[in-house]
């Protein structure tokens, strides 16, 4: 896949910023679009298109354990997140809502370039340079190949490892 | 090889031995989603076929992020919880009950060598207590409810050998404030931290619960304390990590030489000794929370506000953890020495911690607060400014009017 960039290096964004608590308090998600990242870059969903890709520092989605976040990007067209690392709670529920998320520790991707994904492989393809992102363990992956955790439960009805 | 406390609870519940860096798949003893996660839960398990939770018994809902319900909205999500929980038979605490991670404590759904789920990233709190405790999302919860099991990833463990006794005007908040400062936002990522040492006798179980709760705010997957000199009210069997378990590595921190401490805005990662920010004018003084909204957190402020008035300009919130909490407050005096003070008492929940109805602070404002995130927008308005403290100084500070030692004024005890 191909996507455009938005880069937000900056370590540490929290879910916070990704989608404030005041407006965790719905189930309908496609509101989350309306407010996504807005203490960071109040442009961004004016910005952001289908299919882009997400570029964060160290530890993105660390604080709370609110899925809305993961979500939230979706629902706003992210198609990918990269970052330096991730917190582990928005680690597993990127996955778990079918959001692809790559780890590249050190990377010099800049903003609005265009990067070309393969996601099975992990490689991000930056013109001519190519980053390797830290494999996920094989039950993350397999989770992913389902769309997300709700369809491989509904597949398999348990956990394989 | 000897095991840490992690790979201990882990492989008890694994059914066989695991050690760190290990995948398993492990027996969960209860789960607990507030009304910030249970929706998102509920919807993820029906979706996924489920009818009723594999354990009702120890499927805890509770309803205190946003309550009681501060719009129609909010409160129609409350009322899905609570029909929920009432047709499967789980177990719901209401609005005013209190704080979700209180009552899991307060209540025993959660004891020592227990692993224990939450969706909510504070659920590390039941460290305190010697069990394993972790946040997750809605999604990974509803997995648990159906299942009884999820997957893990068997974090490698980092020892921090707490040594020395606190001087007077010193809080477990201090101590847990100096050792976020020491490994950082991110310092210990998918590890766990196991706290030891001899500063453990001079810790209650509040004190422990202070600790364990911020231990995510280094990333962390759990953070447990042994239970060595724990007090509970039942018979437990100690938790503790073998003398040649391997660490990742080992902090050896004195406590004895500890001052206040503060994290500035906007991030945990803005620790200081008090004496860099003494002085700051702030607006509100928050008392309350997961980490410091205990009796003896609301005992501590009273005792330095008794008899006296918040400074002129100066609001201060009051959000008892529990209403446990509230009751006894009340009846030993404790509420009102606080409210004869000038504070302003909101139900107990979570209050204004995450912006979500009470108590959001207007633009430019200082809050100085008890809480354990300080992250912009946090309290609803990313425009204010978040100090964090111990109640001690939140409770001097409300009495000066600016940010003061708690020793300074001679009201340290
Ligand atoms: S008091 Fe604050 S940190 Fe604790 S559970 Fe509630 S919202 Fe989360």
């Amino acid at each position: 896949m191909v996507g455009k960039v938005h880069l937000y290096n900056i370590d540490n964004i929290d879910t916070d910023r990704i989608i404030p608590g005041k407006y965790t308090k719905t189930l309908d998600v496609s509101t989350f679009a309306d407010h996504c990242l807005e203490d960071l870059d109040s442009d961004f969903k004016t910005k952001v298109q289908q299919g882009d890709i997400l570029v964060g520092g160290w530890n993105f989605g660390c604080g709370s354990s609110r899925e809305q976040a993961p979500i939230a990007l979706k629902v706003s067209g992210i198609s990918v997140v990269i970052a330096r690392s991730f917190s582990r709670i928005f680690y597993r529920n990127a996955i778990n809502i079918g959001l692809p998320i790559l780890e590249i520790p050190e990377h010099d991707i800049s903003d609005r370039i265009r990067l070309e994904i393969e996601l099975e492989s992990g490689k991000v393809a930056d013109g001519d340079i190519i980053y390797s992102a830290t494999p996920l363990p094989q039950v993350m992956i397999d989770i992913l190949n389902e769309g997300g955790l709700v369809a491989y439960l509904k597949k398999f009805g348990k956990y394989k490892i | 090889m000897g095991q840490t406390i992690s790979e201990k609870i882990l492989s008890t519940h694994a059914g066989h031995d695991v050690k760190a860096g290990e995948l398993a798949i492990v027996n969960i003893d209860g789960v607990m989603a507030s009304d910030t996660t249970a929706p998102l839960t509920l919807k993820a398990f029906k979706e996924m076929g489920g009818t009723t939770p594999w354990n009702s018994d120890n499927t805890i809902f509770v309803i205190d992020h946003a309550s009681p319900a501060p719009n129609e909205h909010i409160a129609n999500l409350h009322k899905f919880i609570r029909e929920f929980a009432n047709k499967t038979n789980s177990i719901l605490y209401d609005e005013g009950s209190g704080i979700c991670h209180q009552i899991m404590v307060e209540e025993q759904h959660v004891k020592p060598g227990q692993l224990v789920i939450g969706a909510d990233s504070h659920t590390v709190t039941y460290g305190a207590l010697g069990a394993f405790s972790t946040g997750v999302g809605s999604t990974d919860l509803a997995a648990i409810m159906i299942t009884g099991k999820t997957w893990i990833k068997v974090p490698e463990s980092i020892k921090i050998i707490l040594n020395g006794k606190p001087n007077p005007g010193i809080t477990a908040k201090d101590i847990i404030l100096d050792i976020v400062g020491k490994l950082g936002s991110n310092g210990a990522t998918y590890k766990t931290l196991e706290y030891v040492g001899s500063t453990l006798e001079f810790l209650s179980l509040g004190d422990r619960m202070t600790i364990a709760n911020m231990s995510v705010e280094m990333g962390g997957k759990a953070g447990i304390f042994e239970t060595t000199g724990l007090e509970l009210p039942y018979k437990f069997e100690s938790v503790i990590g073998d003398a040649d378990a391997e660490y990742l590595e080992t902090i050896t921190i004195d406590v004895s030489v500890i001052r206040p401490k503060i994290a500035k805005p906007h991030s945990l990662e803005n620790i200081c000794d008090i004496d860099e920010v003494l002085g700051i004018k702030i607006d509100i003084a928050f008392i309350g929370t997961c980490t410091n909204g205990r009796l003896e957190d609301l005992q501590l402020a009273a005792s330095i506000l008794k008899g006296e008035k918040l400074a002129p300009g100066v609001r201060m919130l009051i959000t008892p953890a529990s209403r446990n909490v509230l009751n006894k407050a009340m009846a030993d005096g404790t509420m009102n020495i606080l409210s004869e003070a000038g504070a302003t008492l909101i139900p107990p929940g979570c209050g204004p911690c995450v912006g979500t109805h009470l108590g959001v602070p207007g633009n430019e404002e200082v809050i100085l607060s008890t809480a354990n995130r300080n992250f912009p927008g946090r309290m609803g308005n990313p425009n204010s400014q978040i100090y964090l403290a111990s109640p001690a100084v939140v409770a001097a500070s409300a009495l000066t009017g600016v940010i003061t030692d708690p020793i300074s004024i001679g009201k340290n005890e």
